[in-house]
Order: structure tokens, then sequence, then C-alpha cells
């Protein structure tokens, strides 16, 4: 019956493909242009909704990749091998490509400039995306909050935001490097997993909010490391990547 | 199925379209050991549909199944929820 339906209260906007980005083997930024976007606040998601010419849909999760910057949202990308939605957001999609996207959602892995600083964020892999969607706010805004990002990689190819996390450093930004795989001659980083004892070296002793993303296992690893080294669980904001089905 | 471990901040979407705010932020309480988690914090399992498991002692906390119309909800694992942060 019309007018039943419980479901529908958010609405699925129509986005566009204005630019994909590579930025490793396996990741990919596109850019989108959202026609009547409301702005969104760093570290919230979109879901995106992909229609297949049978009517077959699938939907996923993702979080953006980008400040909130009138009608564009960036979402990267990683493929996941297998997966259902992501070898086409990676390998096929492109510029003029059209897509549905309902948010922006969520509000409990969200930078909230009020809480202050210092601010610790910690990253494996893809995990980066949300937390530099908070840098790149933090930057947009001019705002001072003293953070630190500490990056597990397999390898420096594996670095997503190589360029602009560099051309970010300093202004009470520092960005350390975990390459957990294999590490460029000269390697002058860390080249461990992210356990206790890396973060008793990198973790700021009065963290105000932390923010951890990343796989399941690495997400747990960190989040009860800092917990073992002292930080208040209160502080700490977890979001877990997938595998989503991909 | 522990590879397809996920938490609230993935069925954020959803969470809002059910209840119609915001509820990674809403604080609920496990029925089995009482310990009170933000939803976001919260582990999800997808299957056919979600199952949210209590991150201390792993019950079931809710279980959601929709067919992008209809929605049904078993919460019987949350003593309570909280909205708002």
């Amino acid at each position: 019956m019309e007018g039943t339906a419980v479901l529908g209260r958010l609405t699925w906007r129509v986005a566009e493909i204005a630019d994909v980005r590579t930025e490793t083997p396996t990741v990919k930024t596109l850019v989108l242009d959202v026609g009547g976007w409301p702005g969104h606040r760093a570290g919230q998601h979109v879901d995106v909704r992909l229609t297949a010419e049978d009517g077959y849909q699938a939907e996923r999760s993702y979080s953006i990749a980008s400040a909130s910057d009138g009608s564009v949202v960036e979402l990267t990308v990683e493929l996941v091998e297998d997966g259902e939605v992501s070898p086409y957001l990676t390998e096929v999609a492109g510029r003029g490509d059209q897509m549905e996207i309902r948010g922006p959602v969520g509000g409990y892995f969200v930078w909230d400039p009020r809480v202050g600083g210092p601010v610790l964020l910690v990253g494996g892999g893809s995990g980066i995306v949300p937390l530099m969607a908070m840098l790149r706010q933090r930057a947009a805004a001019g705002d001072d909050v003293p953070a630190r990002l500490l990056y597990s990689a397999r390898a420096w190819d594996d670095v997503i935001y190589r360029e602009e996390l560099e051309a970010m450093r300093g202004g009470g930004l520092d960005v350390a490097y975990t390459l957990t795989r294999s590490q460029p001659d000269g390697w002058t980083g860390y080249s461990r997993r992210v356990d206790a004892e890396l973060l008793r070296k990198v973790a700021q002793p009065d963290v105000a909010r932390a923010f951890v993303c990343g796989p399941t296992p690495f997400v747990e690893a960190v989040a009860s490391a800092l917990v073992s080294l002292g930080h208040d669980p209160g502080r700490i904001r977890t979001e877990r990547f997938g595998p989503t089905g991909g | 199925m522990e590879a397809l471990t996920l938490d609230g901040n993935a069925v954020a979407g959803l969470l809002l379209e059910v209840f119609g705010t915001e509820m990674t932020t809403a604080h609920g309480v496990c029925a089995g050991c009482g310990a009170s988690d933000q939803l976001g914090a919260v582990r999800v399992y997808r299957a056919a549909g979600y199952v949210l498991r209590c991150p201390h002692c792993e019950a079931v906390l809710a279980k959601l199944v929709t067919d992008g119309e209809r929605a049904w909800l078993d919460l019987r694992g949350l003593r309570s929820l909280q909205l708002g942060d």
C-alpha cells in the first residue's frame, strides 16, 4: 500500500562522477558532484547504491574522504578482490557515470572541534580515509589543535594521500608512518606492527580524543594497547573496516 | 564469520532510516552483561540481515532485516536504548 513503507526517510541522491584519481595501484578516489548535498562532518559516511540493468541492487557504506565543500563529495575506494561493488567503482566507473548515494550518516566516529586536543589518529591501510577527512577539515578550518597521525601500511607504495600528507605536516600536525611488509632504502620511519611499545613512543600522553580506523584485528589491537597504556577508553573512537563483501 | 565483523558505523544509514534519528551515538545496554556502549562501537555481522553483538560478551543485542520497504527488528538483547549523545 502506498504510504505505508517505513523506510525512505533518507533521500537517495544522484551523484555524478566529476573526476577519478588513482591513489595507489588498488585504490581510487571518486570525486562526486552531488546536487543538493547538505554538507557533512569529518568522519561521516555515505551509503552507495548501484543498480544493474536487470534491477539488481547492491549497497555499501563508504567513509567520506573530503572535508565539506559545497556539492563535492570524495570517496576513496580500495579494490576488494571478488567484491561486488568495489571492482566496479575502482576499475569501471569513470567521469560522467552516475550512482545513488544517501547521507551523510554517522555521529560516533566524527571529529568534533569542541573536544579540543591533542588528537591522535591511528589508521591501518584504507582506514586512513575518514582520518584524512578529519585532517582536511582541520586544515580547511585553520584549526591549530595539536594532532598526530600514525599511519600503518604494508609498503610505501600503498600509502594513500602520500604527497598531501607530506605537505600538511607542521602547524601542530605530526605524521608518523610504519611500513609493516617492506621499506624503501634509507627508510627512517617505523617498520613494525602497531602495538603498545610503538604507541608508547607515538601517542601523546594527554590525548583528548583518539580515532582508530582499519581492519578489525588492527582496530582491536590498537584500542586495547591504548587502554593498556592508561588512555581513557571513553576517549577512544573506533571504526572497523570490512571485508564488507566489497 | 569473524572475517565479516564490522561495527555499528557501517549500519548508520539503515539505523537512521529505521529510527528516524542518528543512532551511532545512542547508548545501548546489553541485556546479557549490562555493559553500555554507543551503537557505533558494537560489533556488526553482515549476513542476510545485520546482527549487532555486544563487544564485551558477544551476546546478540539486535537483529535487523530490511527488504527496502519494510524493516524487521529484534531488540531482545538490548535492556535499554538511550537516544541522544
